[in-house]
């Protein structure tokens, strides 16, 4: 009998905040540890927790981007259980009344070729809560060492109903919910940051079956391969258990990517009591119509609603928009050098080509690029008008890269306009015509490639600025002649 | 002015007195020092007390009242912290083995605000262990006595405070109210004791015991001393997000006002058997003033809250105080066993050696609350039954201003005499747990003695927010008594 995997995922993702969840401690990655700490983050006798506001405001806007219903009453419950990581040992956390329910996030699936668009399905979502991260521990020569640095980070676990049917769409799901994220400057999902990190419930049942098989949960997948890996593992394992008439067991178990095997980490029959009840602590929190309307008319344009817009707008092939649509800041940059060129192709090509080509060999970000959506407009706007060569435009862009300057300038600086004066343009043929004679006769002969070395001598001896049309017709006339 | 004088005499008294400078925060200070030294060693109302730095800030004090530029009627005035309030540098044990050497980093918000008002916090004062119980027994350091018969408990949980202000160790005392921790002790005592609305008064800085329950509240010898405190530490409090947007009133000033008569209740159900019959005349004969004064008294009934309070406040606070305590296990701070193997083993040991048998048998319980499979049945269940009390009381508010009842059914009990009866215990609580269920106000005022020579107190429970007007009634009452002027003899 084949058998076909149902997946669902659970995704904590760190929300981008100056300060705590529940203080004004400062958030943040990669500081001495425990000094990013306070009386509330210690959980020292006698501290409060108090909400912060723009953690909720951009969990509210995650689930507008994504179509979820936002709860009219944002209510806080505590989820008990004991662990170093835990400073008060218990969790604020949100249970019976997520902030945001339903929902959906659209995925790409990979299409036939790499250059082609895939297939899109939309995987709906189950809900959206916020609650605060743990600490850290570090083990060490037989000790282990707690560092709060992390906890009480805002952080919120998306979790999808199980309709995910491959390792393939998780891997696309984590992908699209990953720049989702990054595109409502909510978080910026840095896996290796642990900023997001991912839980899979992953179960095996008949193919077309209605009732879904005994789950395993999949803890510490902690890279979007790692996600993709430890999944195509899971279902091979649990595959092959009940193809040969065996019974899963319930359980959770941790996915090593390094080896690429799992082991189980607790049952079922161990699984923790909880203890949740609402935090007196904390007052629920009214979400009206107002408030959310204030985030709604902030909403970005979502990804792939961008793409579908740049072919339709722009005719931009999709491996242009496969290039530009990761990077928020990249769209942009396009749209504004396209709206002032004209020449969205010929832009889109541009950023595809040469500005990321730069901004990788000087590893830099866009951000810091010194080269301005005008500038490009401007080189754009001097190829197309004949200015300077297609040739030249490649050097003038590495000029702009480097200092900043304006490409009229570079160009009027280093008189680098093409020539179209025909007594120049004669004498620069002429003399190709008299050194290179053997092309000449091969030319003659037949080899019409024969004229591109004669072409070139003309560039050479012109620094590039001869009109390369009009030089091709000189060389013709000439040689004719 | 003479020590003798100067203990017992009430705050706004010695105020007046640093303000005509006829006294000073130093001299003040040290004839509390002086009491002290002369009575703890029986009255044993304190866990430590800081002489130094207690005399340090008389000096800061009388400085500034040199310069022109004393902070107001509190500046100079030393006020006693029950020990589960805290205070930058000073000791935060809440009388528990788990926090014995700890230290407070921080202020809790009321320590600021009086602070600011140039107070001087002045000691640690005694309580049952993290302010579970009613006798000050649960102390896991030593045993406060009741000043008035030191073989007597002073009541709890807030005993220390409401002895030392008893015993002229300090003028003004700050307690903690969950289930009637300052209102009963300071009945058994013999002093004025407050606990504010739920709200009024910012929890931040205080250790929780049931959050939803807990409010720290003044004890004073008088009810204008009690109101120039309040004054003082209640108010919105940005730190604490259950307090309480609105401004608050000066209660000193409103107290001059004179609003009365007023139409006051009396629960019918709170005078049933299991009050003791000295305790049930005093508070009757303090009725009798009241309708002797132009009162109109009218009985009114609590049906919920007189039959099932004490059984919802023990579902609702030992399920708060099991997750409250979670923290307190050995890793960050506290008590942490010398000798553990692996984290749970060392959960387990810091807290079986840290905590007491009261403190353990609450998380026990409250643990078994929030169960699965349970939490319905109990915590749900009693969170409904809350809202029920809560409404006994709006209902009986819609026709009278305030209600009068006992504190407590008996007056301070022998030293152990309750303390293996956890049940008898609980039920001391009975006329003092539903305002903290209901989140309402509640004053006790000492009424009278038994025949033996132990304080009776009368506890009036006012509507939400209306301290102003509860404490104006007993002042109406405190004025025309003349309890004030017996003060135990050591």
């Amino acid at each position: 009998m084949p058998y076909e995997p149902v997946i669902g995922l659970e995704v904590h993702v760190q929300v981008k905040t100056r300060s705590k969840m529940f203080t004004r401690a400062a958030a943040g990655y990669g500081e001495p540890p425990n000094t990013l700490t306070d009386p509330v983050v210690l959980a020292l006798p006698g501290v409060l927790p108090v909400m912060n506001k723009a953690a909720l405001d951009r969990v509210i806007k995650v689930g507008l981007m994504l179509g979820c219903e936002i709860a009219p009453v944002c209510k806080w419950d505590r989820k008990n259980y004991f662990y170093p990581d835990s400073p008060k040992n218990y969790q604020i956390s949100q249970y019976d009344q997520p902030i945001c329910t339903g929902g959906a996030v659209e995925i790409e699936l990979p299409g036939p070729a790499r250059n082609l668009l895939g297939e899109h399905r939309r995987i709906p979502l189950t809900r959206i809560h916020l609650e605060e991260d743990v600490g850290k521990l570090n083990h060490a020569g037989g000790e282990s060492l707690v560092d709060y640095n992390r906890a009480g980070t805002p952080l919120m676990e998306i979790v999808s109903e199980p309709a995910l049917h491959s390792a393939e769409e998780a891997f696309a799901f984590l992908t699209a919910l990953r720049l989702i994220m990054i595109y409502g400057g909510v978080s910026d999902c840095d896996m290796e940051k642990g900023q997001m990190r991912c839980d899979a419930n992953v179960s095996v049942r008949p193919v077309g079956g209605q009732k879904l098989g005994t789950k395993v949960e999949l803890k510490n997948l902690n890279s979007i391969s790692f996600v993709r890996a430890g999944i195509a593992h899971e279902i091979k394992r649990q595959t092959a258990i009940v193809e040969a008439g065996g019974a899963m067991v319930q359980e959770t178990r941790d996915y090593d990517g390094q080896t690429g095997t799992s082991q189980s980490l607790r049952s079922k029959e161990m699984a923790h009591d909880y203890r949740y009840f609402p935090d007196p602590d904390l007052m629920p929190v009214k979400v009206d119509a107002a408030w959310k309307a204030g985030i709604r008319a902030e909403l970005p344009e979502l990804p792939f609603d961008k793409q579908r817009r740049f072919f339709a707008e722009y005719q931009l092939p999709y491996t242009i928009t496969s290039v530009l649509l990761p990077d928020r800041g990249l769209c942009d940059f396009f749209e504004e050098a396209a709206k002032l060129s004209g020449r969205p192709q010929a832009v889109g090509n541009w950023i595809a080509n040469d500005l990321l080509r730069e901004l990788g060999g000087a590893r830099i970000a866009l951000a810091a690029c010194q080269v301005r959506p005008a500038h490009l407009a401007g080189l754009v706007k001097l190829v197309e008008t004949g200015v300077i060569s297609g040739n030249l435009a490649k050097e003038v862009f590495v000029g702009m890269f480097q200092s900043g300057e304006a490409p009229e300038s570079i160009v009027a600086r280093q008189g680098l306009r093409q020539t179209t004066d025909a007594g120049e343009l004669d004498q620069w043929c002429a003399e190709a015509i008299a050194a290179n004679p053997k092309s000449v006769a091969d030319f003659k002969g037949g080899k019409e490639n024969a004229i591109n070395a004669m072409k070139g001598f003309v560039m050479k001896q012109s620094k590039g600025k001869a009109n390369p049309k009009l030089v091709d017709e000189i060389l013709r006339r000439k040689i004719a002649g | 002015m003479a020590d003798s004088e100067l203990i017992f005499k009430p705050a706004a008294e010695l105020a007046a007195l640093l303000a005509a400078k006829q006294l000073s925060s130093v001299e003040l200070t040290q004839a509390l020092i002086a009491r002290t030294r002369a009575v703890d060693d029986r009255v044993r109302a304190f866990n430590s007390f800081d002489e130094a730095d207690a005399l340090a800030q008389a000096r800061a004090s009388d400085a500034r009242r040199a310069a022109g530029q004393a902070r107001g009627a509190l500046d100079g005035l030393p006020v006693g912290f029950k020990d589960v309030i805290a205070v930058a540098g000073q000791p935060l044990t809440c009388s528990s083995r788990m926090l014995a050497n700890f230290v407070s980093p921080y202020d809790a918000t009321v320590t600021r605000k009086l602070k600011d008002a140039g107070a001087i916090p002045w000691g640690r004062l005694n309580m049952d262990e993290f302010a579970m119980g009613s006798s000050t027994e649960n102390s896991a350091f030593h045993q406060t006595a009741n000043p008035w018969d030191l073989e007597r408990v002073p009541g709890g949980s807030s005993g220390g405070a409401a002895a030392a202000v008893a015993a002229g160790e300090a003028p003004l005392a700050l307690g903690s109210d969950t289930g009637g921790s300052v209102r009963q002790p300071a009945s058994f005592c013999g002093v004025v004791g407050l606990k504010p609305t739920y709200g009024l008064v910012s929890r931040y800085g205080l250790v929780a015991f049931a959050s939803s329950l807990d409010q720290i509240g003044p004890l004073a010898r008088t009810v204008e001393d009690v109101a120039m405190l309040l004054g003082a530490i209640a108010g919105h409090d940005p730190l604490d997000s259950t307090s309480y947007p609105a401004p608050v009133p000066d209660y000193c000033a409103e107290l001059r006002v004179r609003p009365g008569p007023w139409k006051l209740g009396v629960p019918k159900e709170y005078f049933g058997a299991g009050l003791d019959a000295e305790v049930g005349g005093a508070v009757q004969a303090a009725i009798e003033f009241y309708r002797g004064t132009g009162c109109e008294i009218r009985e009114v009934s609590l049906p919920v809250a007189s039959s099932y309070a004490v059984a919802a406040y023990y579902i609702i606070a030992t399920a708060e105080a099991s997750s409250n305590l979670a923290r307190y296990d050995g890793v960050r701070y506290g008590h942490r066993a010398a000798e553990a193997t692996g984290a749970v083993d060392l959960y387990f040991k810091s807290r079986a050696e840290g905590f007491g048998p009261e403190v353990k048998r609450r998380i026990i319980l409250g643990t078994h609350m929030l169960s699965s499979g349970y939490y319905d049945a109990y915590y749900l269940r009693a969170q409904k039954v809350r809202t029920l009390i809560r409404n006994d009381f709006l209902r009986a508010f819609q026709e009278v201003d305030a209600l009068l009842a006992p504190v407590a059914p008996t007056a301070a009990f022998k030293i152990g005499e309750k303390a293996s009866d956890p049940l008898a215990m609980y039920l001391s609580d009975i006329y003092t747990i539903s305002l903290n269920l209901a989140g309402l106000p509640g004053i006790s005022i000492p009424c009278g003695f038994t025949r033996g020579g132990l304080p009776v107190g009368l506890q009036i429970i006012g509507q939400p927010f209306q301290e102003a007007r509860l404490l104006a009634i007993a002042r109406a009452y405190e004025q025309g008594h003349g309890w004030r002027g017996r003060h135990p003899t050591l």
